[in-house]
C-alpha cells in the first residue's frame, strides 16, 4: 500500500458537494456571530457606545467583563486577550472588542457598524525598524519576543584573510494564506448544574490547542470542552492559532445566548484580521577564499511578529535554524529576533520562517557567484553539505546526501545549461522581452524544531470496529493535503490489510488522542510512524489474543477483529512518541539536533520578463526532492504543485499592502494569487531515499515546496536582467521597474 | 426592505418554488433555502468562482447574482452533476487525479469544467487554463485540475 497513487479517501463526497464543511451546518434558533474590532493600531480603550437606530435588546453581546475564565488566549506566552477590557491597552487595529449576536445577519451587520469605541491613541510602531528603534516600547522585552543565536566557530577571524567578502540585505513581505474557505466557527453550550458542556465545530488545523484556550478560557476540564474539525477549505497554517480566538468568541457568544452561534469570517475581515506570514529582513555577510568555497556566514534574521507572541518564537527558531542553508561552512553566526509591531500577530505560513530565511540566502548565492564570476550552480556545487558534515547547529549529517545529483537532474531536467547559453544571446539584442533560469537548493526539517517532539509527546492509536475493520485514531486534521488516504495506506501496509478495512476517525477531541497539531511538516513522519507502530501493536493483541495467525489474509483478519471485538469489547492500541537515544538538542544554546532529518529540494525556474510592463511570466518550472519513501506519489505530487504555486505567488504578486497598520488591498480582488493561466505545469519529480525516522521511510514534504520557488524565481530574472538589486519578495511590476530605475541611475 | 417575491425555478432538472427577498443573493437562495450546500462561498465578490452554477446554459457568480434575475431560469449546480450515485465524467476525473484537494473550489470548478467541455469539446492544455483562470484553488497549482478536464475530454476512464 504505501509507495502506490490511492485514490482521496474523502474525494467522492468532495465532488459530489457533500463534503459538510463548517458553514454547511445549521441548527434551528441558530444565532450569528459579529466581531467589533478597534480600528486604531494603539491605544487604550476608553468607552462602548452603542449608537441609535439599532433594536439592541434583541442583541447578545459579549465583552472581556463577561468572560467567565482568564482572558487569555493560552499558547507559548499569554499575552493575548481574547477581547480587550474597558481600560485596556489595544495593541493593533483588528483586535476584538466586542462580540454581537443576532439571528438577522442584516441587522447584524448594521449592528456592528453602530458600535463606537472611545480610544486614546497612542503613536504606533509599524514596522521592524522602528520596532528595533524603540520609538516606543509596545511589547516583548524592549520589543523583543524571541532573540536566539546560533554559533559556530568565529567569522570574525575570517574576515581579514578571506579573498571576497560580500554582503547584502534582504526582505520579504507579508503573505496572505488565502484558503478559499475562510474561517468559521459553529459553538454549542449546554449549560449543566456544576459545569457547562462546550462543543465548537470549525474550520481548524489543530483540535487540542482550541481545547486548551477553551478550557482556559471557561475555567472548564478538558472533558468539558469537545472541538470537533468539519471538514477544511485549507488552511496553510493559517489555521493553526488564530482560530483559537474564533473558537472562544462563538463559544462565548452561544454561552451568553443559549442558542447555537455560527461564526464565518467574510473574506475581508479573514484578510485583515487573521495571521499572515511574518515579513521579514535578512542581512547576510559571507566570506570565500579566492576558489569560491564559503569561509564565513554572518547572518542577521529579523521577523516582524506584529502584536502579540503568538508562535512567533518558534517560527524564529526554524528560520534560523535554516538560515545557513544547504552548505558548509566552518563559520557561522546567526543572530535572530522577533520584534513586536502593531499590526495584526504574524502567523505560521507554510514554511514557518524558512522560506524568509532560505530566499535571503539563496538569492544572496547568486549575487556572490556574480561577483565571484561563477556560475550559481558551480558556486553552490563547491560548498554543498555531504555525509559526515556538520550543519550550523552542529547536527552531523548521518544519512546518504547527494545534493550535487539532486541539482544536476534539476538542472538537466530545465535544460540550465543551453538556456542560459541561448537566453544570454537573446537578451543582448533589443528584444524587450528577456529570459533567464535560475535556482535555488534547499532542504527543510521535518517535525517540531529540537525538543518539540519530545515535549509533544503525541499520542496516535488503532481501534477494532465491530463489523471486522479498524479506525486510525489521531488528532491530525485533513486539510486537503491527503492525511486520511495516507494514514489508512500506513495503517493498511503494516496490518497487511486492503485500504478499505482501514477508516480514519474525524479530528474530534472526543474520540481521538492528542497526536499534536497538524504542522511543520509532521503529521506523515511523526504521527504516521505512532500510526504504523500502533497497527503492529493492535496485530501483536490480536494474535496474542488467539484470534489471528501469521500468515493471514484479509477475511481471516476481518473476522479476527470481530471475534475480538466482539469478546473483549473495544480494544484500542496505543502508541506515544519517545525521543530517539541517538537525538540531542539543546533549547538554551541552539545546538544539537534541531531535526531528526530534512527533506531536500532543488528547484529550477524559467521566467520571461517584458521590458516595457514589467510583467514577469514564469514559462517553465521544475521541482525536484528527496522526502524520502514516497508514499503516496499522486498526492505527494499534488502537495509539491500546490506549494510551488504558493511560491510563485509570494515571489511575484502576493503584496499585502498597509496603511496604519491595516491591510488595505484585503479583498481578492486586489491581492491577487495565481489563477490557472498565470502559472505553467509544474513539472515535479521525487528522488527516494528512504528514512528509518519515517513509516515505511517517508520524510516531511508539505513546507518544502514554499522554501524554494522565491529564491529560484527572482535568481531567474536577475539571469535575465543582469545584476540588478533584487533583493524583496513580492517582486510585482512596481517594484521590478524601480529595481530597474536604480540600476540606470 | 422590499416585500419576499415567489422564485420559481428549474434546480438540476427539478422544480422549485420559494419565497424570498428579491434581492438575496442566489448562493444563499441555493445554500440556505434550497439546502443545496455544495455550492461555496469563498469571496462574495465575485473574485474566486467556488460560488459558479450554470444559469440558463451560462456560468454565474452566484455570490453576485439577486434572486430576482433566477426567476424561470434553469440552473446547474454541482449536485446536478451526478446521476444519483453516478459520477459525472468530470467527477470521476478529479477524483481519480486528485483534482480535489481541499475541495472547497471542487463544486464552483467542476461547473465552469463543464461549461468548458460544452463549448470546447477537446480543449488542448492552454483552452482548460484559459476556461478554469476564473475560478481560484490554492491548494493544487492547478496540474491535476487541468489533467483531470483533459481525462474528461479525452473520455477514457479518467
Ligand atoms: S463567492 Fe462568488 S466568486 Fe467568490
Ligand atoms: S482544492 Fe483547495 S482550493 Fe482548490
Amino acid at each position: 500500500m504505501i509507495g502506490i497513487p490511492a485514490i482521496r479517501k474523502e474525494g467522492r463526497a468532495k465532488v459530489l458537494g457533500r463534503a459538510r464543511y463548517t458553514d454547511d451546518k445549521t441548527f434551528r434558533c441558530l444565532l450569528y456571530g459579529a466581531t467589533v474590532r478597534s480600528t486604531v493600531p494603539r491605544g487604550i480603550l476608553k468607552a462602548i457606545r452603542f449608537g441609535e437606530g439599532i433594536p439592541w435588546k434583541e442583541f447578545t453581546i459579549v465583552t472581556a467583563q463577561d468572560i467567565p475564565g482568564e482572558n487569555r488566549v493560552a499558547a507559548i506566552v499569554k499575552d493575548q486577550p481574547f477581547l480587550v477590557e474597558v481600560g485596556g491597552m489595544i495593541n493593533h487595529a483588528e483586535e476584538p472588542v466586542l462580540l454581537l449576536a443576532h439571528p438577522d445577519r442584516y441587522l447584524l451587520e448594521k449592528a456592528r457598524r453602530a458600535v463606537i469605541l472611545e480610544v486614546e491613541e497612542l503613536p504606533a510602531i509599524l514596522d521592524i525598524q522602528s520596532s528595533l528603534d524603540r520609538a516606543q516600547i509596545i511589547g516583548g522585552n524592549e520589543n523583543i519576543f524571541k532573540e536566539l543565536r546560533i554559533e559556530k566557530g568565529d567569522p570574525a577571524s575570517v574576515w581579514a584573510r578571506a579573498a571576497h567578502i560580500i554582503e547584502g540585505a534582504y526582505r520579504t513581505g507579508a503573505q496572505e494564506h488565502l484558503y478559499i474557505e475562510p474561517n468559521g466557527m459553529l459553538a454549542i453550550v449546554a449549560h449543566g448544574d456544576h459545569e457547562d458542556q462546550v462543543t465548537v465545530c470549525g474550520s481548524l488545523q489543530c483540535p487540542y490547542y482550541i481545547q486548551k484556550a477553551l478550557m482556559n478560557l471557561f475555567g472548564l476540564p478538558a472533558d468539558k470542552v469537545r472541538i470537533v474539525q468539519m471538514e477544511t477549505g485549507g488552511a496553510f497554517g493559517g489555521k493553526e492559532d488564530y482560530p483559537s480566538l474564533i473558537a472562544g468568541h462563538a463559544a462565548l457568544l452561544a454561552w451568553k445566548s443559549g442558542k447555537p452561534v455560527k461564526l464565518i469570517y467574510d473574506r475581508e475581515e479573514d484578510m485583515a484580521a487573521t495571521t499572515k506570514r511574518h515579513p521579514s529582513r535578512t542581512r547576510m555577510k559571507t566570506a570565500f577564499d579566492e576558489a569560491g568555497h564559503l569561509l564565513a556566514l554572518d547572518i542577521d534574521f529579523i521577523l516582524d511578529a506584529g502584536a502579540y507572541a503568538t508562535l512567533s518564537s518558534v517560527v524564529l527558531s526554524r528560520g534560523a535554524i535554516h538560515a545557513a542553508g544547504v552548505y558548509r561552512c566552518s563559520n557561522t553566526h546567526i543572530h535572530a529576533r522577533a520584534v513586536a509591531t502593531n499590526t495584526p500577530p504574524s502567523g505560521a505560513f507554510r514554511g514557518f520562517g524558512a522560506p524568509q530565511s532560505l530566499f535571503a540566502l539563496e538569492r544572496h548565492l547568486d549575487v556572490c557567484a556574480a561577483q565571484l564570476g561563477l556560475d550559481p550552480a558551480e558556486l553552490r556545487r563547491k560548498n554543498f553539505l555531504k555525509i559526515g558534515d556538520t550543519m550550523a547547529t552542529g547536527q552531523v549529517i548521518q544519512e546518504k546526501l547527494d545534493l550535487a545529483g539532486l541539482m544536476d537532474r534539476t538542472l538537466q531536467e530545465i535544460g540550465y545549461t543551453e538556456k542560459r547559453r541561448s537566453f544570454a544571446v537573446i537578451n543582448a539584442t533589443d528584444e524587450p522581452i528577456k529570459r533567464g533560469v535560475g535556482i535555488s537548493v534547499f532542504m527543510h526539517g521535518c517535525g517540531f524544531t529540537g525538543s518539540g517532539e519530545t515535549y509533544l509527546a503525541s499520542v496516535a492509536g488503532i481501534e477494532g470496529l465491530a463489523d471486522g475493520r479498524v479506525a486510525v485514531l489521531a488528532a491530525s486534521t485533513e486539510i486537503g493535503q491527503g492525511k486520511d488516504t495516507v494514514f489508512s495506506q500506513i495503517a493498511s501496509e503494516a496490518l497487511n490489510i486492503p485500504m478499505e478495512l482501514v477508516e480514519v476517525a474525524q479530528a474530534d477531541t472526543k474520540v481521538v488522542p492528542d497526536s499534536g497539531p497538524t504542522v511543520a511538516s509532521r503529521s506523515t513522519m511523526v504521527v504516521g510512524r505512532l500510526v504504523e507502530d500502533a497497527a503492529y501493536a493492535f496485530k501483536q493483541a490480536l494474535i496474542q489474543q488467539g484470534f489471528l495467525e501469521e500468515p493471514y489474509t484479509p477475511e481471516l483478519f476481518r473476522e479476527a477483529v470481530r471475534r475480538s471485538h466482539a469478546r473483549f469489547g473495544t480494544v484500542k492500541c496505543y502508541t506515544q512518541y519517545h525521543k530517539p537515544p541517538h537525538i540531542e538538542w539543546d533549547d538554551q544554546t541552539y545546538r544539537g539536533d534541531a531535526y531528526p532529518t530534512f527533506s531536500w529540494g532543488c528547484y529550477a525556474a524559467e521566467v520571461a520578463v517584458d521590458t516595457v510592463t514589467f510583467e514577469v511570466k514564469v514559462e517553465d518550472f521544475v521541482a525536484i526532492q528527496e522526502v524520502g519513501r514516497v508514499i503516496n506519489p499522486v498526492l505527494a505530487a499534488g502537495q509539491i504543485e500546490g506549494g510551488v504555486a504558493q511560491g510563485i505567488g509570494w515571489a511575484l504578486w502576493e503584496s499585502v499592502e498597509w496603511k496604519g497598520g491595516r491591510m488595505v488591498n484585503n479583498q481578492m480582488t486586489n491581492y491577487i494569487i495565481p489563477t490557472s493561466v498565470d502559472l505553467p505545469r509544474i513539472r515535479v519529480a521525487f528522488l527516494e531515499n528512504p528514512h528509518p525516522a519515517g513509516p515505511g521511510g517517508a520524510k516531511g514534504l508539505g513546507e518544502l515546496p514554499m522554501d524554494g520557488p522565491a529564491p529560484a524565481v527572482l535568481n531567474a530574472l536577475q539571469n535575465a536582467l543582469g545584476n540588478l538589486r533584487l533583493d524583496e519578495v513580492p517582486m510585482t511590476p512596481e517594484r521590478l521597474l524601480e529595481c530597474m530605475e536604480v540600476a540606470c541611475g | 426592505m422590499a416585500e419576499k417575491i415567489r422564485l420559481q425555478l428549474t434546480v438540476n432538472g427539478e422544480p422549485r418554488s420559494v419565497e424570498v427577498f428579491p434581492m438575496a443573493r442566489l448562493v444563499d437562495v441555493l445554500r440556505e433555502e434550497l439546502k443545496l450546500t455544495g455550492t461555496k462561498e469563498g469571496c462574495g465578490e465575485g473574485e474566486c468562482g467556488a460560488c459558479t452554477v450554470r444559469l440558463d446554459g451560462r456560468i454565474v457568480n452566484s455570490c453576485l447574482i439577486p434572486a430576482i434575475q433566477a426567476q424561470g431560469s434553469e440552473l446547474l449546480t454541482v449536485e446536478g452533476l451526478a446521476e444519483q450515485e453516478h459520477l459525472h465524467p468530470l467527477q470521476q476525473a478529479f477524483h481519480h487525479h486528485n483534482g480535489a484537494q481541499c475541495g472547497f473550489c471542487t463544486p464552483g470548478m467542476l461547473i465552469a469544467a463543464e461549461d468548458l467541455l460544452r463549448r470546447c469539446p477537446n480543449p488542448d492544455e492552454g483552452q482548460i487554463r484559459e476556461g478554469l483562470s476564473g475560478n481560484l484553488c490554492r491548494c493544487t497549482g492547478y496540474v491535476k485540475i487541468v489533467d483531470a478536464v483533459k481525462a474528461a475530454a479525452e473520455g477514457g476512464r479518467a
